[in-house]
């Protein structure tokens, strides 16, 4: 038995997840954004910029849950019923979005505002509550019998809610970034204003959430600042800053790309900061992939699916973004 | 909220999510298939009354089908919030069988939905069609394994059970599990009739405002000769599925009977109607008709069904409701095969496009075979309890623990933004059924599309009509 299955979906599972967080972030991002940017025609081309790909982007949290049922149905099971409030309110924040998103196009403009507002309150309590999912999966769920054995409330902690916080801050970074590459002019230097703000905060959030995880848990610090991992991971925060000091060089010359390039890096090393700290554990701290995992024939039997179905689902989305590719103009009308 | 338990609420929030769910996918499946044999046809004979009545479903499929993925997102996590201990348990079964739904799902958009929806006049016309083909059997796929999946709940085999939860032994015993065949076949065909009578109703409502053309009419006609075939066809597929859960599931049967006890060596009785009493253990103010229970269920005159008291009271489902869902259910396919009677009746003597009191009965009909199907799987879900998978796990045992408090916010916050949101969306759908269809659309090339820079690849943006009475407004009178 030489194929380690639960290394492979926990792989095909993190790969889903960045996918979800690196595309529907921009486009909660722009949500976020929104009441910065008041009139009509702006807010239309904002919407246009993420119009033709963003329910695909949400394709994969659909695809995350219901791998992480087949594969992991322990973690599936405690990690969802352990975060019911924050996820129940993020699916309800995403489907406002998702029909406002639509039906904004279609409203006559007495009544577009009303649209306007579902959209920008969906997408914001759509980050929030994920952020808040996120802070209090890292903090820990704590696992009695194959049961979660905590509170109907745990999940409300200073730490989580701060997650909240954090994650709108860095989703509206990935927005205003992406705005800056996909539009021109006024909404543009619109952007161009907010990229170094966004991503003073991005950053200032991004190191609390560093400094606080270790603090909080011995195991987590125990993991960074053991040697030789000290070693290991030192690149991490050393790239974050690196990434930073090359980001606001590009915002300096006006780069239209390279801002947008750079967050993506960003959200990665942050990412790959959260991997480090809770590998291999599916639900933090204590039960690993292994633990959590499916027997194998059922991870086997939805593998040959997978392996067959994600390429095509990988092609589909490069190709749309390939023919989207370009700046979006107050004449591309993409209703 | 009302005295109810945990257990109640995460039962309702549950059945209430599903069974908003579940109208949009019926329709997607149904419209599909409908959509496929429109072009199918229209290749064949070249009438473009086929072509128009393709473009105009076509818009009202795709405003269903983005309806249908958003709801679906909420299911996709609810298994695991909800019904934990069931997850746990059981996910090494059904995890596989919904990742395999959503992968399907997902396969079908990437692939052929885009071509589908955006690709016509850009592909050639074979194409076009292997494209819609395969979108109609995409959904029959997906429809194959969430039903293998809920199949697999009702009457589990093929597996085995090792520190307390369920371990696959044999994946094609867990998805032809022996009530899957009967399921599936029954639950596609729901779809199918009612998609026909929802088109046959848009059909009825034009003509009744005088709105008469040649794809009006063809709507019709095609629903009728649905409703006159497969209506009666559903009947007997429903009688089949009825005697398999009577073999796998007696305790349902008899609650839908309202039959509590054997005397003797009598024949059972059919209870026409009545109000079963769970505590009284008696169906009140009952209405029989003597040796036809077992004529039905058993086809003999003397053989008995299996009644509610040789259960014990715990592992009995609750027969008032089941009783009445499943009535409303047989009661509207009567009506359905009236009105595919009545059809064929008209289509012989005349009068199939002018007469106004069937033409009313089948616009009342719109949402019969809608109401026949949630009433259906209310049946058969709330008859196999008490068990959330049949003999091994109970309900009760299944659920996240979760608070009284914590389920009644989450609930209201679904009743509350469903209504809204899906109500808007149903209201734009009816508003593109208002328009009726347009001559000549297919000579257009639609804009945008996945390959084209000009629009989304969204389906929901394939309907490109404003959403207000009156605003982009290219309504005409008659044709």
């Amino acid at each position: 038995m030489g194929i380690d299955l639960p290394l492979i979906w926990a792989v095909i599972i993190i790969f889903g997840l960045m996918m979800y967080v690196v595309m529907d972030g921009f486009d909660l991002g722009i949500g976020i954004l929104f009441p910065f940017i008041k009139g009509k025609s702006d807010r239309d081309v904002m919407m246009n910029t993420v119009a033709p790909v963003w329910d695909g982007n949400e394709t994969w949290l659909v695809l995350g849950g219901a791998a992480l049922f087949g594969a992991f149905p322990l973690a599936y099971s405690v990690v969802l019923e352990a975060l019911y409030l924050p996820l129940i309110f993020m699916l309800i924040g995403l489907i406002f979005r998702g029909v406002a998103f639509e039906f904004r196009f279609k409203a006559t403009d007495a009544k577009r505002h009303l649209w306007d507002k579902a959209f920008i309150g969906g997408s914001l309590v759509a980050t929030f509550f994920q952020g808040v999912a996120l802070g209090a999966y890292i903090d820990g769920i704590p696992v009695v019998n194959r049961a979660y054995a905590g509170g109907g409330l745990d999940w409300l902690t200073p730490f989580s809610l701060f997650c909240g916080i954090a994650l709108i801050a860095a989703y509206a970074l990935l927005g205003c970034t992406w705005l800056i590459m996909k539009t021109e002019g006024a909404l543009q230097k619109a952007m161009h204003d907010l990229a170094r703000p966004l991503a003073l905060a991005t950053l200032a959030v991004m190191a609390a959430v560093s400094l606080w995880t270790p603090l909080a848990h011995a195991e987590i610090a125990d993991r960074w600042f053991s040697i030789p991992n000290l070693f290991w991971f030192m690149p991490v925060p050393g790239l974050v800053l690196v990434t930073l000091y090359f980001f606001f060089k590009a915002i300096e010359r006006n780069a239209h790309y390279t801002p947008f390039l750079l967050t993506l890096v960003l959200v990665f090393l942050g990412y790959s900061g959260l991997g480090i700290s809770l590998w291999p554990n599916i639900i933090p701290p204590a039960v690993s992939i292994w633990d959590a995992a499916s027997p194998p024939q059922s991870q086997g039997f939805i593998l040959v699916g997978t392996l067959f179905i994600i390429p095509f689902i990988l092609g589909y989305t490069f190709w749309s973004y390939y023919v989207f590719r370009g700046k979006v103009t107050h004449e591309d009308g993409y209703h | 909220m009302f005295g109810l338990e945990a257990l109640d609420l995460a039962r309702i929030q549950f059945a209430f999510t599903v069974s908003f769910h579940i109208l949009f996918p019926a329709i997607t499946i149904g419209l599909a298939s409908f959509l496929a044999v429109l072009e199918g046809l229209w290749l064949k004979t070249h009438d473009n009354t086929y072509r128009d009545l393709y473009h105009f479903w076509s818009k009202i499929f795709a405003v269903n089908f983005g309806m249908g993925v958003v709801s679906g997102l909420v299911m996709a996590y609810e298994f695991g919030t909800n019904w934990s201990r069931f997850s746990d348990f059981a996910g090494a079964i059904t995890g596989p069988l919904l990742t395999y739904e959503v992968l399907t799902a997902f396969f079908l958009e990437a692939g052929f939905l885009g071509v589908m929806l955006f690709g016509w006049n850009r592909v050639g016309r074979g194409l076009h069609f292997f494209a819609t083909v395969m979108v109609a059997v995409g959904t029959l796929i997906s429809t194959f394994w969430i039903l293998a999946s809920n199949s697999w709940m009702q009457t589990p085999q093929g597996f085995e059970i090792v520190d307390g939860r369920v371990i696959p032994v044999d994946w094609f015993a867990v998805i032809f599990n022996p009530s899957f065949p009967y399921r599936l076949a029954h639950m596609a065909i729901a779809a199918f009739v009612a998609t026909a009578f929802f088109v046959g109703a848009s059909a009825a409502w034009h003509l009744l405002r005088g709105r008469d053309n040649p794809a009006i009419r063809r709507m019709l006609s095609m629903a009728m000769w649905m409703a006159l075939i497969v209506a009666p066809i559903q009947a007997m597929v429903g009688d089949a599925h009825g005697l398999n859960t009577l073999e796998h599931q007696p305790a349902k049967i008899a609650a839908i009977e309202g039959h509590w006890e054997n005397v003797g060596d009598e024949p059972t009785p059919l209870i026409l109607f009545g109000i079963p009493d769970m505590k009284e253990e008696r169906t009140k103010y009952a209405i029989e008709i003597p040796y036809l229970g077992s004529l039905i269920l058993t086809h003999s005159l003397d053989k008995q069904i299996p009644a509610l008291k040789s259960f014990p009271p715990e592992d009995r489902p609750n027969s008032l409701i089941v009783f009445w869902s499943f009535r409303v259910m047989v009661a509207l396919g009567m009506m359905m095969i009236f009105v595919g009677l009545w059809s064929a009746w008209l289509r012989w003597r005349g009068g199939l496009y002018s007469n106004r009191l069937f033409l009313r009965l089948v616009m009342c009909m719109g949402p019969a075979g809608l109401i026949a199907m949630l009433a259906g799987w209310f049946t058969t879900e709330i008859g196999r309890q008490p068990w959330v998978v049949y003999g091994l796990m109970r309900t009760a045992n299944a659920s996240s623990n979760h608070s009284v408090g914590q389920l009644t916010i989450t609930l209201v916050l679904f009743v509350v933004v469903y209504f809204m949101l899906f109500g808007a969306g149903f209201g734009y759908m009816m508003r593109l059924v208002r328009k009726g269809p347009k001559t000549h659309e297919g000579d257009d090339t639609p804009h945008g599309g996945p390959g084209q820079k000009r629009t989304p690849a969204r389906p929901l943006s394939a309907a490109d009509e404003g959403s207000e009475e009156g605003q982009k407004d290219s309504l005409r009178e008659g044709n």
